[in-house]
């Protein structure tokens, strides 16, 4: 029992990246090789560690974007033009690099095919990673839970996973609806404005349906998109969200 | 701009603390407020994790729930503002 418990604990570990992938013009999938990574829930994040030559830490946690039955694991990061740890991992991370974490971690942003649904998934700006697990994990079990995703941003250039999200369809069981805050593109069909209650109640599921809603993104989208579900009457207690620092939605 | 460190966040933000500290996923774990008693996983306080700490603090009432700061490898956490943490058993 004992040993079990010390090889359960939450350890740090390298990894080697493995690929790129430019998602936006600020925000860059990272693709890890971690021989000794035990899998993750959909949903979960992990923390990352960078260590200055003087020893100075910085640690920040980043939601994974690959579903648990992927081979290899995926963060997407977004820059945040005055962090500490993002700038480096978008912009001077390469292939070959090792770096430093631990996790998953996390057990309330969680979605398994056993909590059905109907789904609902709100993103603001790249509050949509961990969503995009939940949606590849959705797809790779084969689950027949129907599930909407509303994705706030700020321009269609900023919209993460842009291509992957515009092939869901019907067949699918997944229904994609986009907002786009600051300027849509000439012929754009999509919602135009930052998501307030109409919005919420044209995309998602009546209360009636007791639909299972995953929010993540910036605190005051979070806040916003929460407080116009419970106003709609949807229950609290089947609202799970995740908020991160200020960003774009 | 905000610093991605000092945002309110919420208490998924300090899940790999909590599980570096009690050895086990704290975020769905269950903590009544000392001050209002209301209750609520963990994942959902309102966390500040501007350096050298994090503070959890009370949706409700915004009283301080937990406090926990590194220095040099060791965590000291308090917990006075919760009358109870409880954690179902997996």
């Amino acid at each position: 029992m004992a040993r079990a418990a010390v090889l359960g604990r939450l350890s740090w570990q390298l990894a080697t990246v493995s690929a790129l992938i430019d998602e936006t013009p600020a925000v860059r999938s990272i693709e890890l090789d971690s021989p000794a990574w035990r899998g993750h829930r959909a949903g979960q994040h992990v923390d990352v560690r960078l260590t200055a030559e003087d020893g100075y830490q910085a640690q920040r946690s980043y939601s994974i974007a690959s579903a648990p039955e992927e081979e290899r694991l995926v963060l997407t990061v977004e820059r945040l033009d005055d962090g500490e740890v993002s700038p480096y991992l978008v912009d001077e991370l390469r292939p070959g690099d090792k770096l430093e974490f631990r996790g998953p971690v996390g057990g309330y942003f969680v979605w398994e095919e056993a909590l059905g649904g109907p789904l609902l998934l709100v993103a603001g700006g790249s509050g949509v990673v961990p969503l995009r697990a939940i949606l590849r994990h959705h797809r790779a079990v084969g689950s027949t839970v129907p599930i909407r995703l509303l994705y706030s941003a700020r321009t269609l250039e900023d919209v993460i996973y842009r291509d992957e999200l515009a092939q869901f369809t019907d067949d699918d069981g997944v229904e994609v609806h986009f907002t786009l805050t600051r300027t849509q593109p000439e012929g754009w069909r999509g919602y135009g404005r930052r998501i307030d209650p109409e919005l919420l109640e044209e995309v998602s599921w009546p209360p009636s349906e007791r639909p299972l809603v995953y929010v993540c993104g910036p605190t005051a989208f979070v806040e916003t998109a929460a407080s116009a579900l419970v106003g709609l009457g949807h229950e609290p207690a089947r609202i799970r969200t995740e908020r991160f620092g200020a960003t774009g939605t | 701009m905000v610093d991605e460190g000092v945002a309110t966040l919420d208490g998924n933000a300090i899940a790999g603390l909590l599980a570096d500290v009690f050895g086990e996923e704290m975020t769905t774990a269950t903590g009544t407020c000392a001050a209002c008693g209301a209750s609520g996983k963990v994942a959902t306080f309102a966390v500040f994790t501007r350096a050298p700490g994090a503070v959890a603090r009370c949706p409700a009432c915004a009283s301080v729930l937990m406090v926990l700061v590194t220095i040099r490898e060791i965590t000291c956490v308090d917990l006075r503002g919760l009358v109870s943490l409880e954690r179902r058993p997996r």
